[in-house]
């Protein structure tokens, strides 16, 4: 389907991204994060312009009526800044500032696999299905049941 | 910074904010990765369009390691236990907080979201704060 041979060609895109800008190399990303050490300004150069080809094309993209393969353009509404955001937020920074890997640096080095990159894309699997198992849980039920017979 | 990497930075980056902008536009979907990745983990009904992105975003780390196979992909400096962890957390912090930095730091930001730049903020806070203690207790270096 066209639509998938786009996916992965946009993914691929991506994925080139990381690797020419250094982003998929952990000890570059450290070297940005560790603001006390030799500090690497590498992340920040990405990070601009990246943000500003996006800032500055995706106005454009999204005046059109609709996307190539799909009925409506995707803009997340939910605005509230939460506790779920910054408890979120801060525990991800956590992880990135241990191991230098985020989601799609991890991804995208799967294609060179070290036991590294491995690990730490099974635990991220893992988290994240935490996390949607959590989600799932209703509050937690009294532990006995109204018919509970007296022990 | 060596200079030699200031123009792969810029030129890595703009491969980025385009792909983010092509995914707009031929999806309407934001570019975030944990989001992508996180809902193939479940039932999606887009399940297949979320595998083939992330089977390219695979694709072109293993073109990249076949063209430069010294290259240190993905080769973190962190023992191993610690990486371990360090993936839990990002896996569960970044579904809890919606986004990571493709989503949240390159997507949101761009539409200056508020919620983006909070989120962007702390995570780049806590990352910074992190990586300077590992260095200083580890030794880790970068």
């Amino acid at each position: 389907m066209r639509s998938h041979g786009t996916a992965l060609s946009i993914g691929a895109l991506f994925g080139a991204g990381l690797v020419v800008s250094g982003m998929a190399v952990p000890t570059r990303v450290i070297g940005f994060l560790n603001v006390a050490g030799a500090w690497d300004p590498t992340l920040l150069f990405v990070m601009a312009s990246a943000v500003g080809v996006y800032a500055l094309v995706s106005p454009r993209v999204l005046r059109r009526q609709k996307p190539l393969f799909s009925e409506s353009f995707g803009i997340p509404k939910n605005r509230k800044i939460d506790r779920d955001l910054v408890l979120g937020a801060a525990l991800f920074g956590v992880g990135w500032g241990l191991a230098g890997y985020c989601p799609g640096p991890a991804l995208v080095a799967l294609g060179a696999p070290s036991s590294e990159v491995v690990t730490f894309a099974v635990t991220m699997t893992v988290g994240m299905l935490l996390h949607s198992a959590m989600k799932k849980e209703p509050k937690a039920e009294p532990l006995v049941a109204a018919s509970t017979p007296a022990e | 910074m060596g200079s030699s990497s200031f123009l792969p930075a810029l030129f890595g980056g703009a491969l980025l904010g385009a792909a983010g902008v092509l995914l707009m536009w031929t999806h309407g979907r934001v570019l975030g990765i944990s989001g992508i990745y996180g809902g193939a983990l479940g039932r999606a009904p887009d399940r297949s369009f979320r595998l083939a992105f992330i089977a390219g975003l695979v694709a072109s780390g293993m073109v990249a390691h076949w063209l430069l196979p010294t290259a240190p992909l993905g080769r973190s400096p962190t023992p191993l236990a610690i990486v371990a962890v360090a993936g839990l957390l990002v896996g569960f912090g970044t579904r809890l907080a919606n986004g990571c930095t493709s989503g949240h730091g390159i997507c949101g930001v761009s539409r200056v979201s508020v919620r983006s730049l909070v989120a962007t903020g702390v995570f780049m806070a806590l990352g910074m704060l992190t990586a300077c203690m590992v260095h200083a207790v580890l030794g880790v270096r970068s």
